[in-house]
């Protein structure tokens, strides 16, 4: 297995969050898991950078379970970003991305000539030049969260996990957001896994979809194979019309009502 | 500081120099002042001839060791703090809150007051004392791993029981209480070489996690999630800080008995001049920590025509006032 998860189970005390989870990324492209408030996905997506272990059942990475890997080494493969952010309230933009270099770091270096280099090329392609020294806190929500993701580039991994990436930012910068990691993906090459709440968003930007609902991976295929009327219903409780995003190339839906 | 543009590197190096310069600085004047006042040159000599003169009885004897010992009490609580600071992901955090300080304050109470003849046990014993209590704390907060704020709670709970075994002594041994008084406020008085020797290790350690540890320390204010994938082992990391911290604080306490302020005011004041990039952030912490103490120790020997007023009053007095001026500069912020 290139990266995913196999027959995990994660409860909290005797609470059950997730059972028999198996599932397998697909290498090279974007897959967003999606589901209800509570069912399980960040909670799942957790047990990746191992703050979340699994009762039972293991995160795989290139056929090995990651608790298996040296931390440094699985930072310089899989980078990881949570959906709540923790700095210094006076850190710049710059400072912030370089620490994305830490598992690149030799035991007594600072940042080398080719660690600027890459930070230098990353703030480029992430469209923060002109930010480049600014305070963190002075950013707009898209800007800042544009900041956060070039410093988990800059480890050079080959697999991004994102969690709930733009759930807190305004429709403008979750575009801008969105947009960003998409041409990521295709230029670096990289497999993508995301949580997202946005079901159109997750829709559009997504090559694969895997729905979590009542403890369980309910469905996983296409965007336009599983948007249909019977999955919205069970997945999302909602009545919807289904339309097709010509020039986006997805489906999207629009919500009727709420299904009890 | 609520400017756009991060203060420039350069800056914080320029404050790093000035705190060192006032720690020199205060040295310099310490050798030379206090109830008897030497000239510059004659504390030179004094220092580097060793011979009968007066002037070498006190400086090398009795003053030397007094400020060296200060300034490294200075450096090893200030450090502790600041890595505190930093694990704790609190700024209110000092050594007091992993219980060094109800720890070694137990130990002095049973080797001072109830068992008075076992006073030569009291330096190791701090130590000693201040290391299992942070232990006993850790352990107490541990499920799985250590949240800070378990951590905290965890500490206070271990302050209250031990502040009521220390008022069950108080109240069985009335007389004999004023024995523990040098202890509880912590003074240089007396500090000695030998004393020095006891620390050294400690402040070595000290200097060492400053070379080697900022990086890992500005990765672990990220966040356990944030940390962890970026390769740091957090739990581990944090447990190794908290027994560092516990061990300098413990190191300074064996010296000089307990100061308070110390460990929480410095790597505040260093933290709103120099930022919280542990790059300068340490460096600022230790070496305003030493100047502090020495400082604050000159001032307390020479502000009373006769007699001193320990170190710990003095820095007190500085704290409080320092308190409220953050208070009100937080909440118009």
């Amino acid at each position: 297995m290139y990266f995913g998860f196999k027959d995990v189970t994660i409860k909290y005390g005797k609470n059950l969050v997730v059972e028999d989870v198996n599932i397998d990324f697909p290498k090279g492209k974007t897959t967003t898991i999606i589901g209800s408030n509570g069912c399980g996905k960040s909670s799942l997506l957790k047990t990746i950078p191992r703050v979340v272990v699994p009762d039972k059942g293991e995160v795989f990475f290139c056929d090995k379970p990651i608790r298996k890997y040296n931390p440094k080494e699985l930072a310089k493969r899989i980078a990881y970003l949570p959906q709540v952010h923790q700095s210094p309230s006076d850190i710049d933009v710059k400072t912030l991305v370089s620490y994305g270099r830490y598992p690149h770091k030799k035991f007594t270096g600072g940042l080398t000539k080719s660690d600027r280099a890459v930070i230098e090329e990353i703030i480029e392609i992430t469209g923060l030049t002109h930010l480049s020294d600014r305070v963190l806190t002075t950013l707009s929500g898209g800007e800042r969260q544009r900041a956060w993701i070039a410093m988990i580039i800059c480890q050079q991994p080959e697999i991004l996990v994102l969690d709930e990436p733009i759930t807190y930012l305004d429709i403008g910068y979750q575009l801008e957001v969105m947009e960003m990691i998409k041409s990521l993906g295709e230029r670096l090459n990289i497999t993508i896994v995301m949580v997202l709440h946005d079901i159109n968003l997750a829709a559009r930007y997504s090559h694969h979809l895997i729905s979590i609902e009542n403890h369980h991976v309910h469905i996983q295929d296409s965007p336009r194979v599983m948007m249909n009327e019977e999955n919205l219903n069970k997945i999302f409780r909602i009545g919807a019309q289904i339309h097709e995003d010509k020039k986006n190339n997805c489906p999207f839906i629009i919500p009727e009502k709420a299904i009890n | 500081m609520n400017t756009q543009i991060a203060q420039k590197n350069y800056i914080k190096i320029i404050a790093i120099a000035i705190f060192l310069l006032i720690g020199i600085a205060a040295s310099i004047a310490s050798v030379c002042m206090g109830s008897a006042v030497f000239n510059v040159q004659e504390s030179l000599k004094a220092i580097f001839v060793a011979d009968d003169s007066a002037a070498r009885l006190i400086i090398w004897n009795v003053r030397l060791p007094r400020i060296i010992g200060g300034g490294m009490v200075g450096i090893c609580l200030s450090l502790a703090g600041c890595l505190l600071q930093g694990v704790m992901r609190n700024h209110l955090a000092s050594p007091s809150t992993i219980g060094v300080t109800s720890g070694a304050s137990f130990i002095a109470y049973l080797t001072l007051v109830v068992f008075p003849h076992l006073f030569y046990l009291l330096p190791i014993g701090a130590i000693l004392g201040a290391f299992i209590t942070t232990l006993g704390i850790y352990l107490l907060a541990f499920e799985k791993g250590v949240s800070p704020v378990k951590m905290i709670l965890s500490g206070m709970a271990v302050a209250a029981v031990f502040g009521a075994f220390n008022d069950i002594i108080r109240s069985f041994f009335p007389d004999r209480i004023f024995n523990a008084t040098g202890f509880l406020v912590g003074s240089l008085n007396g500090v000695a070489w030998k004393h020095i020797q006891l620390i050294f290790p400690y402040v070595v350690i000290g200097i060492i996690i400053c070379l080697f540890l900022p990086s890992k320390m500005n990765i672990l204010m990220l966040g356990d999630e944030m940390s962890n994938s970026l390769g740091v082992r957090t739990e581990q990391f944090r447990f190794l800080l908290i027994i560092v911290s516990s061990l300098l604080s413990g190191a300074a306490i064996s010296i000089s008995g307990l100061i308070n302020f110390v460990g929480l005011i410095v790597p505040h004041i260093a933290r709103l001049i120099v930022g919280s990039d542990y790059k300068y952030l340490l460096p600022a912490s230790i070496t305003l920590g030493y100047s502090l103490v020495v400082l604050c120790d000159l001032i307390g020997r020479t502000i009373l025509p006769i007699g001193e007023i320990s170190v710990s009053i003095v820095i007190s007095f500085i704290g409080a006032p320092f308190f409220l001026y953050l208070l009100r500069s937080k909440s118009t912020n």
